[in-house]
């Protein structure tokens, strides 16, 4: 069963047409990474699951519905989560309070003005389960805005985490980290995916990254698709060389 | 955990002893009562200003609304204090509840901006209705009643009415605690800290600010309404926008983002107007002195900069 599927979409920014007859499809627990040079349409793409902007034309279907006519909450609310390329985080909230407000989102309780002792022990349970999970739970207690930049994009992978997504989406989730930072980023990733089975859509200009974790790979340029399908496959199509790797055709 | 029992306990102690001590240091009691009927007002607009991010600079009209509640409750409805003091407070609470809707789309200085035009509307509507309000002159002819117990009578002399405004002050912190320590209370800081990844969580963000908005409102018309019956006296100065400016300069001066930063923001400008006024005329310019030094020196406000030292002692 395809979990996500784009059929025919459309984009345009007056007249910038910045995506052009996009389709895709993506199966549960799939591993897709999104590459192409800058302008190439990556984060409108984006946009268009999240529901920030509504295509101009095509349709955008989930878990075999059409969600064109969502909100982006609903959207969240439906299992489509995503991370920015600027990291969104609570800054002056320790590690613990910025997953404790993901937690309570998910669980639906933010407008309770009263929580009772065990139901609080059940959510703060669950924020611990995941600091575990993302190997946070050494730094809970740091306000997160003191944190190395690495360790900010993973308390927002880890915010992301707490609203139980059914697809996860990364946007350039180890931009400007260190080789450390990348490497504890990829390990998280691969983590989820291995263990917990989580569909993750990501954009990342690191090929090494790519060609390391993804499962399959969609090339967009200039606004269309050129090529898709497993890391092997997309390393010897001779567009994607031509246009993106930047060898002579 | 155990060391904010103490603060707290010492806390409460204090308030509890006011009319002993306080004379003693050369205040008097209803300078206490006044302490806590502006740290109350500023509080509930720390509500929204200090734990959800929205500067409003027209909490005065709720305030002043609250205090007219009480004036003319007590003057035209009928003889009760605690009856008065209901009355305000909904007028207060609900004018605000009724006003937000149209505010929340608004952010930051426009914001700030929509909430003075309203909180002038109403005061031009009291300096107009003349008749009802006594305009410009202020609202007289009412006194707080006694507090019946059944059979028992109990006359609001100042230290009797300086603990029901303690019992009424009591009564409001205690249920912001409890909201700001729930998820609801989470919510609100997460606006503050990053609306728009509130927004992105699936969090519907004005309506929240709409909430932190109303409650904010009804507890700063409680604190208009002890006002009214702290002098047996209102007028349209109660709800103009420069005691909107006051209280957020005493929420500021304190500490916005604490708890109880307002309660010591409110007895550092009280004191500093009780004091200074006695000397010069021109009191402002130093309260004005004082909260720049504080904004350039402790950006957090007073208890924020010693909460800061505690922790990295």
């Amino acid at each position: 069963m395809s979990l996500l599927r784009l059929q025919n979409i459309s984009r345009s920014f007056g007249s910038l047409r910045a995506l052009e007859e996009v389709s895709l499809e993506m199966s549960a627990g799939e591993l897709r990474a999104v590459i192409g040079p800058n302008g190439a349409g990556k984060t409108t793409l984006f946009n268009m699951v999240t529901g920030f902007f509504p295509p101009s034309s095509g349709t955008v279907w989930f878990a075999d519905r059409a969600i064109n006519a969502l909100s982006a909450e609903r959207r969240t609310r439906l299992g489509i989560v995503r991370t920015f390329q600027i990291t969104e985080i609570f800054p002056d909230l320790t590690v613990f309070e910025n997953l404790r407000i993901g937690v309570e989102t998910a669980a639906r309780s933010n407008a309770l003005p009263w929580m009772s002792r065990a139901r609080r022990a059940g959510l703060e349970r669950r924020v611990d389960e995941l600091l575990a999970v993302t190997g946070l739970a050494d730094k809970s207690e740091r306000v997160v805005s003191e944190l190395a930049h690495g360790d900010q994009r993973v308390v927002e992978v880890a915010i992301a985490l707490s609203l139980e997504p059914k697809l996860l989406m990364l946007d350039e989730p180890t931009a400007g980290m260190g080789d450390e930072e990348t490497d504890n980023m990829v390990s998280l990733i691969r983590r989820l995916h291995d263990e917990r089975q989580l569909s993750i859509l990501f954009i990342e200009h690191d090929m090494d990254v790519v060609f390391g974790i993804a499962q399959r790979i969609t090339v967009l340029d200039q606004g269309r698709v050129l090529a898709e399908g497993t890391p092997d496959e997309v390393a010897a199509d001779r567009r994607v060389r031509a246009a993106y790797l930047g060898e002579a055709a | 955990m155990n060391s904010r029992y103490v603060r707290l306990g010492v806390l409460w102690l204090l308030l509890l002893t006011v009319p002993w001590w306080l004379p003693l240091v050369g205040g008097y009691t209803q300078l206490g009562t006044r302490v806590l009927v502006y740290a109350l007002a500023a509080m509930g607009l720390n509500l929204l200003l200090g734990f959800t991010g929205g500067l409003s600079f027209g909490h005065a009209a709720y305030y002043g609304l609250g205090a007219y509640g009480v004036g003319l409750t007590l003057k035209y409805l009928a003889p009760s204090t605690p009856l008065a003091l209901v009355v305000g407070t909904l007028v207060g609470g609900v004018a605000a509840t009724l006003l937000g809707p149209t505010l929340m789309r608004r952010r930051g200085v426009y914001f700030a901006m929509i909430t003075l035009a309203f909180g002038q509307l109403f005061y031009f509507i009291v300096v107009r209705w003349n008749n009802v309000t006594g305009g410009e002159d202020g609202l007289t002819g009412f006194v707080r009643q006694p507090l019946h117990f059944g059979h028992y009578v109990l006359p609001l002399h100042d230290v009797a009415f300086y603990y029901l405004v303690l019992f009424c002050f009591a009564v409001a912190t205690a249920i912001m605690g409890v909201l700001l320590r729930s998820p609801l209370g989470h919510t609100w800081v997460a606006i503050r800290e990053n609306r728009r990844r509130a927004q992105f969580l699936g969090i519907p963000v004005e309506r929240y600010i709409w909430a932190s908005f109303a409650i904010s409102g009804f507890v700063t018309a409680l604190a208009g309404g002890l006002n009214a019956m702290l002098n047996n006296f209102t007028s349209p100065l109660d709800l103009y926008w420069v005691l909107s400016g006051d209280f957020v300069i005493i929420a500021v001066l304190g500490g916005m983002r604490s708890f109880w930063g307002p309660l010591v923001g409110a007895i550092i400008y009280l004191y500093a107007q009780d004091y200074l006024s006695s000397l010069t005329d021109n009191w402002q310019s130093f309260i004005g002195l004082i909260f720049i030094l504080v904004v350039l020196l402790f950006p957090r406000g007073m208890l924020g900069m010693l909460r800061m030292k505690a922790r990295s002692a």
